[in-house]
């Protein structure tokens, strides 16, 4: 049976691995809401998985790497922005693109770095991390990122429904026609967004590479990218049901580790298939009101803007 | 003394609010506006009148700021202006309400509201100043609710309190009345003229001559892109009025007696729905009884249960419980292509989106309501029998485009109503319903439309119209009912009813049922 340390120590681990969903997630859903769908979230994670680990690798400061990942991300968001804003590309052939970029320039940049070890985020915090208790360990595990992690879904609900540029924002999703004949500049809004969610995209992607891991292989992100993107949709773009559908991810990613400790006799394919499967299903069955799904589904997403009149 | 300006006490002149001067606006080889130049002086009520495609529209959307003219002066107060975009427009005092709703679905009207300003006020004191304004003129609007539950009524008053929060000196308002009952625009006018009587110009288009007559002050006629005539309306007829805007004159719908006698072909029995939507409206005990040969009209303010009682008779939505007649059997558990195909056709609100889809040509949109073994023998389209439909319903409905080909969206609103309504009319229904069949269609459309409508009953069918427009039904229909708050009053005869009893009805009076038939 579970003890109250071993509760503690499973909520710990499902709140890390629920971290790279809800800053990806959250990314994806700023953008989305603006009406920009960019299929290319597992790409950008990728991206700054690896160059947030060589960053760190290079310089021995994971903080640098965080900034660096970031970075990268909303570089590969910015590409993107040029060729689906500027250009006016079509958006899903382009994130698509995006994605497949990714993981080739992520597997090229990183390939000299496999194996590399570096100095982990907690270390540097924390540096008598080893020294302390297991208990103390458990709280230390508890990084900064993790806490920007869970507070995303508030901050990004407050800047969306309670500020002014969070209502430009969902405006210029809903129409960009009506925001345009206003007066609001809808590319500037979208730019704005698509680099945001490029850069927690980054973020989610260093999140693997530096903490959760902590190392690079070609391809770690693993489909993190898909499931976030899946999240944001299944969730009707609530900051509340994304939030947990990532948590959701990240327990079931953990529980099937114990499934296999509690002697339960299932493939282990069958396992790792899970926290995808469960998720989506749970979503699928929460999101099902057609009504709530119209009255948040940004109505311009995916569609290309040029301004007439 | 220059037209449109006002003469004070001491002999001082004001200058006009608004001067257009020789304004030109081609669109490739068609001009839209020929030196147009019109005047309006401060607190005046200004008629804008034409057909559509007149040119009433673009010459707005210049004055807003959203379409720049090719040539021509604006002069705002005595001052001449350049007016480059909307920010400009509202800059200046000029606030507008589309007839084609500028609003975001899925945002709030106090949201709503607050992107217009564009001021940083918080959301919970816009509310207030919402609640204020919509009081003080008699606006009755909810800032809590989400335009996308809104009817087009309540969009329009949310429109017009986005303008007037912004202390506007000049409102254009187009088509502003289509959507209300006569006391509900009666008290538009008031508020209208309370207005202009508080210096607020006031640019009112309109195809509805008597209101003109009744409201407004000064009138400018456009046709094909020219001022063909500028006219005090309150000492011109409805006629005079209406010979000017279409230049010739004015076929009128020629109505046979009143005929509600025939066999009864579409009987509906406790019809109880639930709304499907928040703010939606439930249905409740709805009860009808259609004749053959005879209009039925449904009279009503929008919002008020026509979505779901049209979704339940066309079968868009299924209400178990209730009797659902058509000739005799029972049809309430069919759907839509099931009624169709015994009879029942549906002429939707929405034009493009339902009725027909933009990006199909004319003969793909005849195909919508019409695949049966002529057009699609064995399962693979004729597309000559189908471009030989589309081309019918052309030449027999008079639609002006470019033939089966043409793209929807290529048409006028009339002329793709014209279509549709004749697409089902073509298809002789024992039962046609007739959602909203003249809104925002031109004078001469909306005639044919009437006609087709009185010629169908006449042929022995069914017609169930609903309409927001009192006067229409008062013209086409042999009983009119009143749908209010979900519930349907009996039909009585419109020779023993008026205008204000219905108005009453409409109004959701309790009690006053019997006022009808006064």
């Amino acid at each position: 049976m579970l003890d109250g340390f071993a509760l503690l120590a499973l909520l710990v681990a499902t709140l890390r691995a629920a971290t790279p969903l809800l800053l990806a997630g959250f990314g994806e859903l700023v953008a989305e809401r603006a009406g920009v769908l960019n299929l290319g979230v597992e790409g950008m994670m990728l991206v700054g998985a690896a160059t947030g680990f060589i960053a760190t690798a290079a310089t021995g400061n994971p903080l640098l790497g965080l900034l660096a990942a970031a970075l990268a991300g909303a570089a590969m968001a910015l590409l993107f922005g040029l060729l689906t804003l500027t250009l006016r590309a079509n958006q899903v052939a382009c994130g698509l693109a995006l994605t497949i970029f990714g993981i080739g320039l992520s597997a090229l940049i990183g390939l000299p770095w496999q194996g590399t070890p570096i100095t982990g985020l907690a270390t540097v915090l924390w540096p008598g991390l080893d020294a302390a208790s297991p208990l103390v360990q458990q709280f230390m595990l508890l990084d900064p990122v993790l806490w920007l992690a869970l507070a995303a879904p508030l901050l990004v609900s407050a800047f969306l429904y309670r500020s002014r540029p969070g209502l430009v924002l969902r405006a210029v999703g809903e129409s960009h026609d009506v925001a345009h004949a206003l007066g609001y500049s809808v590319l500037r809004v979208r730019y704005a967004a698509v680099l945001f969610g490029g850069a927690m995209s980054g973020l989610g992607g260093a999140y693997l590479s530096l903490v959760y891991t902590p190392m690079w292989t070609e391809n770690m992100v693993a489909g993190r990218g898909w499931i976030a993107l899946a999240l944001v949709v299944f969730s009707a773009w609530k900051p509340g049901w994304l939030a947990l559908g990532a948590l959701l991810f990240g327990f079931v990613t953990i529980a099937q580790f114990h499934a296999g400790a509690l002697g339960l006799d299932i493939s282990p394919h069958l396992l790792t298939m899970l926290p995808y499967l469960a998720t989506v299903l749970v979503l699928v069955l929460i999101s099902r009101d057609a009504t709530r799904l119209k009255l948040n589904a940004p109505a311009a997403l995916g569609k290309p803007f040029t301004a007439t009149g | 003394m220059p037209q449109g300006a006002t003469p004070l006490m001491h002999g001082q002149v004001l200058p006009p609010r608004l001067a257009l001067t020789g304004i030109v606006k081609r669109y490739g080889a068609m001009l839209a506006n020929d030196a147009v130049t019109l005047s309006v002086a401060p607190g005046e009520i200004h008629a804008l009148l034409g057909e559509n495609g007149a040119g009433k529209s673009t010459l707005m959307k210049i004055v807003y700021g959203v379409v720049a003219p090719d040539a021509g002066t604006i002069a705002w107060e005595g001052r001449p202006v350049a007016i480059p975009d909307p920010n400009a427009a509202r800059a200046l005092g000029i606030g507008m309400v589309f007839q084609h709703f500028s609003l975001f679905e899925t945002l709030t009207v106090a949201e709503n509201i607050a992107l217009g300003l564009g001021t940083r006020q918080p959301l919970a004191a816009l509310t207030a100043e919402i609640r204020r304004v919509a009081a003080q003129y008699g606006l009755a609007v909810e800032p809590g609710r989400h335009v996308h539950h809104l009817s087009v009524g309540e969009r329009q008053r949310v429109e017009i309190l986005r303008c007037l929060l912004q202390r506007p000196r000049l409102l254009i308002l187009d088509e502003p009345t289509s959507v209300l009952t006569p006391q509900e625009a009666e008290g538009l006018f008031a508020m209208l003229r309370r207005l202009a009587e508080e210096g607020c110009s006031i640019l009112y288009i309109s195809h509805k001559l008597e209101e003109i007559r009744a409201l407004c002050t000064a009138a400018t006629v456009l046709r094909a892109g020219q001022v063909v005539a500028r006219c005090d309306p309150r000492i011109e007829t409805a006629e005079s009025l209406a010979e000017m805007m279409i230049g010739g004159g004015l076929a009128r719908t020629s109505r046979p007696p009143a005929r509600w006698t025939g066999p009864p072909c579409l009987v509906v029995d406790g019809l109880t729905l639930a709304a499907d939507e928040p703010f939606g409206t439930t249905l409740r005990e709805v009860a009808l009884e259609l004749r053959a040969g005879e209009i039925l009209g449904i009279a009503g303010v929008a919002g008020n249960g026509q979505k779901e009682l049209l979704a339940a008779l066309a079968g868009e939505r299924r209400a178990p419980g209730a009797r659902i007649l058509l000739q005799g059997r029972p049809i309430g558990v069919l759907g839509p292509a099931e009624r169709r195909d015994r009879g029942l056709h549906f002429i939707p609100e929405e034009r493009l989106g339902r009725g027909a889809v933009a990006e199909y040509s004319l003969a793909e949109n005849a195909l919508l309501t019409r695949l049966n073994p002529t057009t699609a023998p064995r399962g693979l389209l004729d597309l000559r029998a189908v471009n030989a439909l589309a081309a019918r319903l052309i030449t027999r409905f008079g639609v002006r485009c470019a033939g089966p080909a043409a793209q929807g969206r290529s048409l006028s609103g009339g002329n793709m109503q014209k279509f549709i309504v004749g697409r089902e009319i073509d298809a002789g229904p024992r039962v046609l319903l007739a959602a909203h069949p003249t809104w925002g269609v031109d004078i001469g459309a909306a005639l044919a439309i009437r006609q087709a409508l009185l010629d169908l009953a006449a042929a022995g069918a069914g017609v169930l119209v609903v309409s927001e427009d009192l006067d229409e039904l008062l013209e086409i229909a042999d009983r009119i009912a009143v749908l209010s708050g979900g519930r349907l009053s009996p039909p009585v005869p419109v020779s023993q009813t008026s205008v204000e009893a219905i108005g009453l009805l409409m109004g959701g009076a309790e009690g006053v049922a019997h006022a009808v038939a006064a």
